[in-house]
């Protein structure tokens, strides 16, 4: 008989390790596939004359014009496509000229953004090649990085590519796919026990001996087991531990606005400005390098780009309005440190040389900012605890760091000089 | 000094041991008193209000308030967010000056400092011009001119005074202070020529005597320049020269250079002082002679005879029972001392008297003290007033020959000794304007109030010494709709340029006459980043004594004699002063100033008669130190009764009592009303001068009782013989160690030093070890430091009901100790002392102990240890146990009793209770709530920021980078404060420090010890021992 059990249950496992095929298999079958096909348009120009073409386009184009977008004058991918060179330099060197001929091209253009005069540039040929063939490898640039993108992720395998949306459908639908085989398996054990018993009784008792009975009669008191003493107990200190924990987080969470997202008054989105342009953060917070506040940057930096960029836009047209008005823009503050905690972000970002992603996240893709880090004092000691100073080439640490290395192997933390002292941030 | 033992008190209370005294000093805390009104709610209320209380929290922690960050439309390109800005400007008030540097933060000036670059006011603040930075935030200023008493507009009342000035055809004033800036006079005079008015200045507390008799002296109605620096014997004749005086500052300075002794240098002046008061000049003077006021003539007249004598000069005569009158017998000693430090010494007297003055004059001419501590070639243009010229414009007045008034900024007829007579004839006027910022007790009577902006929003020039000059530029733009008044006088004249141009004019023409040849506009640049500047003149005047002498001697003769002889006496002598705190009173609504303690009596939030312990016997005061009670005194003057509170005060002259200017102000604004009796009223105006000296007051005892808030016998520490130590200058001669008082603990190895057989294991400081050093030498008292700590870190005023309940919050505080030389069983002895003392001044802040008792008793851990030496609080973590107080052998820490901001019942904390006033807190420095402990942190935001500064420069700390407020206030530089571990910095040089091993300082410096050693918790703050100049008997 023991053998008939054995076989019974290597069945199982058998069935078991196949339906862990399928979980695997749907898997696959719900994995999204984002492969785009390979555009082979890509041209290869004289990398000097981009270069050169690039900077005479950064210096005297980008104020009205980019390669995808509409500035003030049209996005000029592909440009050459439409018009002919010879078009496109009597046009940047006298558009006037152009319009004036009667050219229905550039009359229509002229009419479509609002009648705005082209400035004229007296470019020679070479720089009007220069900036044309600097157009022309940007847009092919924009195909090549989506398929530089795809061939990417191929190689690093699926997981990447997959939405958390997805990975929760293909994820329930395993577990459903999971209980079901259980339940099937917890049928056919009792089907197999009453075979056995069956059989046993038809045979009168020569097919099992007494220790087989005892395993086949062995019947679980479901009953019995909720109400005996130890589960009540274990059940009930579970409960309470699980309820007091979640008090007490509940608890540690107030005050605390971490996702904090606000909307703004104005629809400002660092996804444009610091993921899109690259815009260094430098550039509008201003104080960040030299005080104790990073500073919401005042309208009249705004002001710097939108006295041209995108001047019709809703949003923007708020930023003009604040600034003819003279009235403030009032942002909502995301971040607040309760007043009873100093922060200077002159000591961690010019001094400690941080990174501004360090405390404040992917800035760089959110289009509404949201509260990244904790801000909690846990978290401020933690990251003392565990940053090196960034002494190097400071004097200011040079007898500090000489008397820690005659101490210690492991690098200087915050912490190690006086970092996590009461004082150094309230007072 | 015979047995080389002192007892010390800090009040007549404790000499006495009055029971209430003796209980109180046991205690921690005294606060018996309960809060008023919280007895009848019951326990179901505070069940009721705990559970409405948790719910409400519970909602409201819910969702975080929404906060907004509004930054500028176009940012100044000078203005950063959270960094602050320093401007160099100017402090006027009254005639007093003071150059300084305005610290700004986001637009607002919240700090002054002492301008370092300027040789007239010594780089250094006082009291008044710490505290003026909130007078800019009082909310009691106008917002808009007033014309007929309703708001106006500027345009109007320009329309209305220049119509009203051209058709009135009498007798026109325009009436100031002393001012002593050229641009601004100038405005003045074109004004005057226009409209043909007269300008007249006056000070509230007259130089009128001293200016004359100048002027008849060397022919300049000026204030020479002293320099006390270069005096080895100064004689004061009730001159307050180190409080009250005009640059006090300065002269605060130059005395105590010649102060401060080391091993190399055992020289020191020698001051003498006979006053009636006890005045901060008395308690730092070697010798006091405690004198009636109208005596003091006789003492000068004295002196000058027995110095012509021995100089074989002509001598004064007429003086027949000088020595029977006076009964003093050491003039001839002084005399002697004057001899041997020809040259070299000064003769100075508050007299209002020209001829007084004029005596003066010829000591320190027979001393040869002119060209040499006295220079009359640079002369002060701070105190110009003239009594004389004020008598005459109030007799056109009362003689109704005044058509139009105006009053710049002064307040005459609150203090002004013919206050009565402006007061009476003032409706007399047809037109009469004001442009003070308040409604006050002159401009309510005015047609008009054309409210002149604050010296902080101002543009203005000043030469407060001859070729001295300085600039006050704006700090922050007006705050209300106000002008400065040179701006309407150049309207009002008709003038098309505003001051700002009309300065920048003047300077234009003025630097041709300087040797500078830059574009103007770098040396107009320059003139306002430094805020001051010097041109050298070599214009040299000197006087020829030996000729005028017998002249001016002949002159004096009669009205000396006539003095001198008005011996009737009945009564009391009273004595009008200015003190240090609500001085003269035109920032009476400053609740800073009112709750600065009297640097002498400790009183604050009213002025009180001072009396000398055996007249209140004869008086029967009843005062307990306990309640703060004392008696209220019935003074008659002219038929008129008054009442006022008595304060003993040990070293006021017999026969005499003191009462304080500047306090019974009615329209100063809710601070300042009604706070103290208004002494201006009790100058008599029948003189032609001002005379602070009233004779034959007769003052009794009302038997009522009055509350006067002190703090004075707080947690008093005792006659412990470590906490002052002193010694003479002819036993620091002999040896440095003198005085020290040398502690040993008897242990079973025999005895040890304290620090031998410590319980503690030290400290390793590893980068920094903060360190203070305080010379009581250099220390005169004065207490600017006490309103610099107050204005840097927030701290809060408690008003005087609070302060009865010895609830104040100062950080930094000065126990002054009397001492003598009796014993302390030597009862009698000691009341003699009392008679005259010697005062010791010891600023007492948190020691920043190493072993620091506080720490070990804090249950939370809100009080701890840095590895920088500091001891930190930490206000987030306290939760108001008050151990740590309880523990601290310096009673210097303060417990939160209230919430003193956004609170009603604090509402004369105007810096936290009020919009506006809150515009002066220093936003680096938290605002504590209810229920915490707090004490001096050793400027902790500024050690933060002066290492942030080196750690961005990429260097390590510059002796210098930090500097305290208390210190930066300090014109004596007593306060030194730095880093011990840095080899170069001044605090290791000034301490001699030897070697530090585990925090535990070995220093070299023989004046240098820690209070109460003996308990060994090892202060960060150390004092220098206090040497006295004292003359062997």
């Amino acid at each position: 008989m023991q053998t008939k059990l054995t076989e019974l249950l290597t069945l199982f496992r058998h069935k078991i390790s196949q339906n862990f095929g399928t979980v695997f298999l749907s898997l696959f079958l719900f994995f999204p596939l984002h492969l785009k096909a390979q555009d082979d348009q890509s041209q290869n120009f004289d990398p000097s004359i981009v270069k050169n073409g690039e900077n005479l386009f950064k210096g005297n184009c980008t104020v009205c014009h980019a390669i995808n977008e509409v500035i003030i004058g049209p996005a000029l991918r592909d440009v050459h496509e439409r018009q002919s060179e010879e078009w496109i330099y009597a046009f940047i060197k006298n558009s006037q000229k152009v319009i004036k001929s009667g050219d229905e091209y550039a009359v229509n253009l002229y009419n479509e953004y609002n009648k705005t005069l082209m400035t004229s540039f007296d470019f020679s040929d070479e720089e009007l090649n220069a900036i044309l063939t600097y157009i022309k490898d940007e847009s092919n640039k924009e195909v090549q990085v989506v398929v530089a993108d795809s061939g990417q992720s191929l190689e690093e395998g699926p997981s990447n590519s997959v939405s958390s949306d997805e990975l929760y459908i293909s994820l329930g639908l395993n577990l459903l796919l999971l209980f079901i085989i259980i339940f099937v398996l917890f049928r056919f054990t009792n089907l197999s026990k009453k075979y056995v018993l069956l059989k046993d009784s038809q045979s009168k008792g020569k097919l099992l001996d007494e220790d087989d009975l005892e395993v086949v009669d062995n019947r679980f008191d479901f009953k019995k087991f909720i109400k005996s003493n130890k589960v009540i107990g274990i059940t009930s200190f579970l409960f309470i531990a699980i309820f007091v924990k979640s008090c007490i987080d509940g608890l540690y969470t107030v005050g605390i606005q971490q996702n904090y997202q606000p909307t703004q008054p104005i629809a400002f989105s660092h996804k444009v400005h610091a993921g899109q342009y690259e815009i260094d953060c430098n550039y509008c917070h201003t104080g960040v390098n030299i005080s104790k506040s990073a500073n919401i940057p005042s309208v009249n930096i705004c002001m710097n780009c939108h006295n041209a960029i995108n001047t019709d836009k809703p949003e923007i047209q708020k930023i003009l309005t604040a600034y003819e008005e003279n009235r403030p823009i009032e942002w909502v503050r995301v971040h607040n440190l309760p007043d009873l905690a100093y922060f200077n972000h002159k000591q961690h970002v010019a001094v400690g040389g941080l990174d501004c992603a360090t405390c404040h996240g992917p800035i760089e893709e959110m289009d509404v900012v949201y509260q990244y880090s904790e801000l909690t004092m846990g978290w401020c000691i933690n990251c003392h605890r565990e940053t090196e100073v960034s002494s190097k080439g400071n004097d200011y640490y040079k007898k500090l760091v000489e008397l820690h290395n005659s101490s210690s192997k492991k690098p200087m933390t915050v912490e190690d000089i006086g970092g996590l002292e009461c004082s150094k941030c309230h007072y | 000094m015979s047995k080389g033992k002192k007892t010390y008190w800090k009040g007549i209370e404790q000499l006495k041991n009055e029971p209430s005294f003796v209980k109180n000093a046991q205690n921690e805390f005294p606060e018996y008193l309960p809060i008023k009104g919280s007895s009848d709610n019951s326990r179901r209320d505070f069940l009721k209000m705990m559970g409405f209380g948790i719910a409400a929290v519970s909602t409201v922690a819910c969702e975080a308030p929404v906060k907004y960050a509004i930054p500028h439309v176009e940012k100044p390109q000078d203005l950063d967010p959270s960094l602050a800005n320093y401007y160099a400007s100017t402090y006027v008030m009254g005639s007093d000056y003071c150059s300084v540097v305005v610290k700004t933060r986001e637009g607002r000036p919240i700090k002054i400092d002492g301008n370092k670059f300027s040789k007239v006011s010594a780089g250094c603040t006082s009291s008044q011009v710490e505290s003026s930075v909130l007078s800019l935030y009082d909310k009691q200023r106008l917002t808009a001119p007033l014309l007929n008493k309703r708001e106006s507009s500027w345009s109007d009342v320009d329309k209305f005074i220049i119509e009203k000035l051209s058709q009135l055809n009498k007798k026109k004033y325009v009436v100031s202070y002393t001012i002593n800036s050229p641009s601004t006079l100038e405005v003045i005079n074109k004004f005057c020529e226009k409209y043909n008015a007269k300008h007249i200045q006056y000070d509230n507390i007259s130089y009128n005597g001293m200016l004359d008799a100048n002027f008849e002296y060397y022919g300049k109605r000026k204030l020479p320049f002293y320099d006390f620096s270069k005096a080895k014997t100064i004689v004061s004749f009730g001159y307050d020269f180190l409080g009250s005086s005009f640059n006090h500052n300065l002269f605060n300075k130059q005395f105590t250079e010649r102060r401060v002794v080391n091993k190399d240098n055992r020289e020191m002046s020698r001051l003498y002082s006979f006053e009636s008061n006890l005045s901060l000049t008395g308690a730092n003077a070697d010798h006091r002679v405690p004198i009636k006021s109208h005596h003091s003539p006789l003492y000068i007249a004295e002196l000058y005879n027995i110095l012509s004598k021995k100089l074989s000069k002509i001598s004064f005569t007429g003086l027949i029972d000088v020595n029977t009158e006076i009964k003093y017998d050491k003039l001839n000693d002084i005399a002697d001392e004057l001899i041997q430090n020809k040259g070299k010494s000064i003769i100075i007297s508050d007299s209002n008297n020209k001829s007084v003055q004029l005596l003066v004059n010829l000591i320190n001419d027979l001393l040869d003290n002119y060209g040499n501590t006295i220079d009359i070639n640079r002369s002060y243009n701070i105190r110009k007033g003239d009594d004389k010229q004020f008598s005459q414009f109030i007799n056109d007045l009362s003689n109704n020959n005044v058509s139009s008034l105006v009053f710049l900024n002064c307040n005459p007829v609150y203090d002004n000794f013919k206050f009565s007579q402006i007061k009476e004839n003032l409706d007399n006027v047809s037109l009469k304007i004001s442009t003070s910022d308040r409604i006050d007790e002159t401009s309510v009577k005015c047609d008009i109030i054309a409210p002149d902006s604050h010296f902080l929003e101002s543009w203005n020039d000043h030469e407060p010494l001859e070729n001295s000059f300085s600039f006050t530029q704006p700090t922050i733009s007006n705050i209300f709709d106000t002008r400065q008044y040179q701006d309407s006088f150049l309207k009002w004249t008709g003038e098309k340029n505003n001051f700002f141009s009309f300065i920048k004019n003047n300077w234009k023409k003025k630097q041709k006459l300087t040797n500078s040849d830059e574009p103007f506009q770098i040396f107009w640049d320059k003139l306002l980043h430094d805020g001051v500047a010097e041109f050298i003149v070599d214009e040299k005047r000197n006087i020829n004594s030996s000729k005028s002498s017998r002249k001016f001697l002949s002159k004096i003769n009669s009205e000396i004699l006539s003095i001198i002889n008005d011996n009737k006496e009945s009564g009391f002598e009273l004595n009008i002063y200015q003190n240090l705190t609500v001085s003269d009173g035109i920032q009476a609504n400053n609740p800073w100033l009112q709750e600065m303690p009297d640097p002498i009596s400790k009183v604050c939030w009213d002025n009180y008669l001072s009396v000398n312990p055996k007249d209140a016997n004869k008086l029967n005061i009843k005062t307990d130190s306990g309640t703060m009670t004392t008696n209220l005194l019935t003074l008659s003057i002219n038929g008129a009764d008054f009442e006022i509170p008595a304060i003993i005060q040990p070293g006021q002259a017999e026969g005499t009592m003191g009462l304080a200017l500047g306090y019974g102000r009615e329209l100063a604004g809710p601070v300042g009303d009604n706070v103290g009796f208004n002494a201006f009223g009790l100058i008599d105006s029948s003189n032609e001068y001002q005379n602070l000296v009233i004779k034959n007051v007769s003052i009794s005892n009302s038997g009522k009782e009055y509350r006067i808030a002190q703090t004075q016998t707080h947690e008093t520490i005792m006659a412990r013989e470590s906490v002052i130590q002193e010694t003479t200058l002819d036993e620091y001669k002999k040896d440095v160690y003198a005085g020290k008082y040398q502690f040993k603990v008897a242990t079973s190895q025999g005895k040890k030093k304290p620090e031998e057989v410590t319980l503690w294991d030290g400290h390793d400081y590893p980068n920094h070890h903060w360190v203070m050093s305080i010379d009581l030498n250099a220390c005169t008292g004065c207490g600017s430091c006490v309103i610099a700590c107050q204005v840097e870190n927030n701290v809060p005023v408690v008003g005087k009901e609070e302060v009865l309940n010895r609830r104040e919050m100062a950080w930094l505080r000065i126990d002054r100790y009397y001492s003598s030389d009796a014993d302390v069983e030597d009862l009698q002895g000691l009341e003699v002392a009392a008679e005259n003392p010697d005062v010791t001044f010891q600023p007492m802040m948190c020691q920043h102990c190493n072993n620091a008792p506080c720490e070990t008793v804090c249950p939370v851990a809100a009080t701890t240890h840095s590895s920088e030496g500091l001891n930190q609080m930490t206000y987030n973590r306290c939760i108001g146990t008050r151990y740590c107080a309880n523990n601290c052998p310096y009673k210097v820490r303060r417990f939160n009793w209230f919430k003193y901001h956004d609170n009603a019942q604090f509402d004369k904390n105007i810096a936290m209770n009020n919009d506006l006033g809150k515009m002066v807190l220093n936003p680096d420095v938290t605002v504590r709530s209810r229920g915490v402990m707090e004490k001096c942190s050793f400027c902790i935001q500024k050690i933060q920021e002066g290492k942030l500064l080196a750690k961005s420069e990429k260097r390590s700390l510059k002796d210098g980078d930090v500097k305290m407020a208390c210190g930066a206030a300090c014109s004596t530089n007593a306060i030194t404060f730095g880093d011990v571990n840095d080899k170069n910095s001044k605090i290791r040089k000034k301490l001699k420090v030897e070697k530090i091993d585990k925090a535990t300082l070995k220093l070299k410096e023989e004046r240098a010890y820690a209070v109460l050693d003996e308990i060994r918790v090892s202060p960060n703050v150390w004092y220098l021992r206090k040497v006295r100049n004292k003359k062997n008997v």
